[in-house]
């Protein structure tokens, strides 16, 4: 029988399997951003050992960078943490990416883009969005802390090996539906433990024809339903972006790892434990409702009623529409909006800022909203520069902020206040995640850009 | 974290039903930007802003300020929690782990964990036990309608038992986790004591 992706890439890096224990597996990348690292520094500290692979590591911090400025941090417990980082990889000799110089920017989008995230490579990070790099056909899996101080110790995590899922997706996206879209739709129909205990690979003809930017927008959603890992197959589109970029291989070198990439496709006889297929023209632009991402619907859908439901799901439901402040049957497209965030790991790329720009290019941004739009990294704030979407954005009464997690975990100064709506590019609409007390709408940067245009929530195939 | 040898624990329980309790309500993420490893101070933190209102005031109605269910964890009071689906969804905060820890409790019973959460308690020597929906439900209704109703998780013979109705149900770990629990060891010593295997393996690794 066949083997998987999945099982491919998890099969090259066994060390063992611990006897009636998990699997040794041996970690091609660490990322080390500064929120989940220092309790783990300190832990090789305490047992007096060093990084066992250093040029395997690569930190940076990008949590509590402020978007206004990159100076100084205010606030001095965020402050305290992005130094600790910096002193931590001088320490034990990490590469380290520091605030407002160039390399900086989201872990999840710094990876990629500079090529340190390759096909075929394990990948671990202390953040649960690591599933984004899955997108260039590596296995790449959030893990904890302590699993942190574990990969520093022996670039090695037990783990067991995850059951695997095909979702397939086929035919065209419809007209001003984006990989963002897939995903929300996805987990409406999965749930977000749908996919626990997996490792997805998504595969079918609209996954084929997703750019780079797309698919790293869908495996960065994978953890949303639970899923371990979302790996796509590298194909010529994988090679062509991250040909000539930082960190990937040169020359002869380049061409060997081409061969080897080429063989990282799931074998036509494998068999998964579990498969589902999608039909692309079923998928509209979409919003969420409640306080997961799982609790979305169509934009011109209402949102759900308690018809049919027992009496904890509707107790549950009733919760997540009171913190909303939406009502069961309420269409919300025409809802006002208080806040727009174009950014964060899912939609920080230059597509995003692209299809953003594509919308608001000759029109006015609402005066009743706060929009911030934060590119994912400098590399992308100075794509952005170079291709004159700056321009265009700031015709339209918009202002581009520097990278950083910005307004998608309130963890530095872009929090949504108590009580107002956002409609935003980011991954989590749970309570408080943009702020305490905040309310949030996943949505497309079609989607938020059209209603930050209008104000209120809209549909962009309808500006 | 503490390290504390697992064996029998039989205790009181602090129902907490609310399915896709993600890590985000478990701890928000402006306890994240400490550096401190104090118990305490995430245990405190622990499920902080359905707790307490903006005012940091507690919230009468929310299950963990009910007086019979209030009190802190100690040896037989509270160790237990019993949980909704999809436990510890979302981020992958071990600061969620460290505040379950902090607060004092041993063991999480739900019929499911998030994958990384998961992991996560059994590295902070809290046991996830999954048991069925139907025992979850039952376990639900036997503490909501009796606050002193015990339950009992035997780690060595992997049993969790109903004290009140004499139900119990098997569940799952595998041998070396046990061990590591038993023996309060933790996955970095062993991983330390095969670097031979490791070095070994590196040189077979391929390239790209």
């Amino acid at each position: 029988m066949g083997k998987t992706l999945f099982e491919k890439i998890w099969e090259a890096h066994v060390v063992q399997v611990v006897p009636d224990g998990p699997t040794q597996l041996y970690i091609d990348r660490l990322y080390a951003h500064e929120v989940t690292s220092p309790q783990a520094f300190d832990t090789l500290r305490d047992k007096g050992i060093k990084v066992f692979r250093p040029d395997h590591v690569v930190a940076m911090p990008d949590h509590n960078t402020p978007s206004d400025q990159q100076e100084v941090i205010n606030d001095p417990v965020g402050r305290k943490q992005v130094e600790t980082l910096a002193k931590n990889c001088a320490e034990f000799g990490i590469k380290h990416f520091a605030m407002g110089t160039k390399d900086n920017g989201i872990i999840h989008v710094v990876g990629p883009e500079k090529a340190l995230s390759l096909p075929g490579m394990t990948i671990v990070c202390g953040d649960s969005h690591t599933s984004t790099h899955g997108a260039v056909g590596a296995l790449a899996m959030g893990i904890g802390t302590s699993e942190v101080a574990e990969v520093l110790a022996s670039q090695c995590i037990l783990q067991g090996k995850p059951k695997s899922m095909r979702i397939n997706i086929e035919g065209e996206l419809q007209n001003g539906v984006t990989a963002k879209d897939i995903a929300l739709y996805i987990m409406a129909q999965m749930t977000t433990s749908g996919a626990t205990g997996y490792v997805v690979e998504y595969a079918g003809s609209t996954i084929r024809n997703l750019s780079m930017e797309g698919r790293l927008t869908l495996s960065n959603l994978s953890i949303e339903m639970g899923s371990r890992a979302g790996i796509i197959a590298p194909d010529e589109t994988t090679f062509n972006y991250l040909k000539g970029r930082e960190y990937a291989p040169k020359g002869a070198d380049w061409d060997k790892a081409v061969a080897y990439w080429k063989t990282l496709q799931t074998d036509s006889d494998a068999v998964f434990d579990k498969e589902v297929t999608y039909r692309a023209e079923d998928i509209k632009p979409r919003i969420t409702f409640g306080t997961n991402p799982g609790a979305g619907i169509a934009i011109d859908e209402t949102v759900p009623t308690f018809d049919g439901l027992s009496e904890a799901e509707k107790t549950q439901l009733k919760a997540q529409l009171d913190y909303m402040q939406f009502e069961p049957g309420q269409k919300l497209e025409g809802t006002p909006v208080d806040y727009c965030f174009l950014g964060a790991c899912t939609n920080g790329r230059i597509e995003d800022f692209r299809a953003f720009a594509s919308v608001v290019k000759g029109k006015k941004k609402s005066a009743n909203v706060v929009a911030w739009l934060v590119p994912g990294s400098w590399l992308v704030r100075q794509q952005i520069i170079d291709e004159g979407i700056d321009k265009v954005l700031e015709e339209a009464g918009f202002e581009l902020r520097l990278p950083s997690c910005s307004s998608c975990l309130a963890m530095n100064p872009d929090k949504v206040p108590a009580g107002k709506l956002s409609i935003s590019t980011s991954n989590r609409n749970f309570v408080g995640r943009q702020g305490p007390g905040a309310r949030t709408v996943l949505a497309s940067p079609l989607v938020v850009a059209a209603s930050a245009i209008t104000g209120v929530i809209t549909d962009p195939r309808k500006i | 974290m503490a390290k504390e040898k697992f064996d029998i624990i039989q205790s009181t329980c602090i129902p907490i039903a609310i399915d896709n309790n993600n890590t985000d309500n478990i701890i928000p993420a402006r306890y994240l930007a400490f550096t401190t490893r104090d118990p305490k101070f995430y245990g405190d933190a622990f499920m902080h802003d359905l707790r307490y209102n903006a005012n940091n005031e507690p919230i009468a109605d929310f299950v963990m300020n009910k007086p019979e269910y209030s009190e802190v964890p100690s040896k037989g009071v509270h160790e237990i929690i019993i949980g909704g689906k999809n436990w510890g969804s979302g981020s992958s905060r071990e600061h969620a782990a460290w505040a379950i820890a902090g607060y004092g409790v041993r063991v999480v019973i739900s019929s499911s964990f998030a994958d990384i959460h998961r992991n996560n308690l059994l590295n902070c020597f809290v046991l996830p036990v999954i048991v069925s929906e139907a025992f979850q439900q039952e376990l639900f209704d036997t503490v909501f309608a009796n606050p002193k109703a015990e339950v009992k998780v035997d780690l060595p013979n992997q049993t969790v038992t109903n004290v009140t109705t004499g139900k119990s149900e098997k569940f799952e770990i595998n041998g070396y986790k046990k061990h590591c629990l038993v023996n309060a060891l933790d996955d970095i010593d062993y991983l330390l004591s095969v670097q031979d295997k490791t070095e070994a393996f590196e040189k077979t690794l391929k390239k790209y």
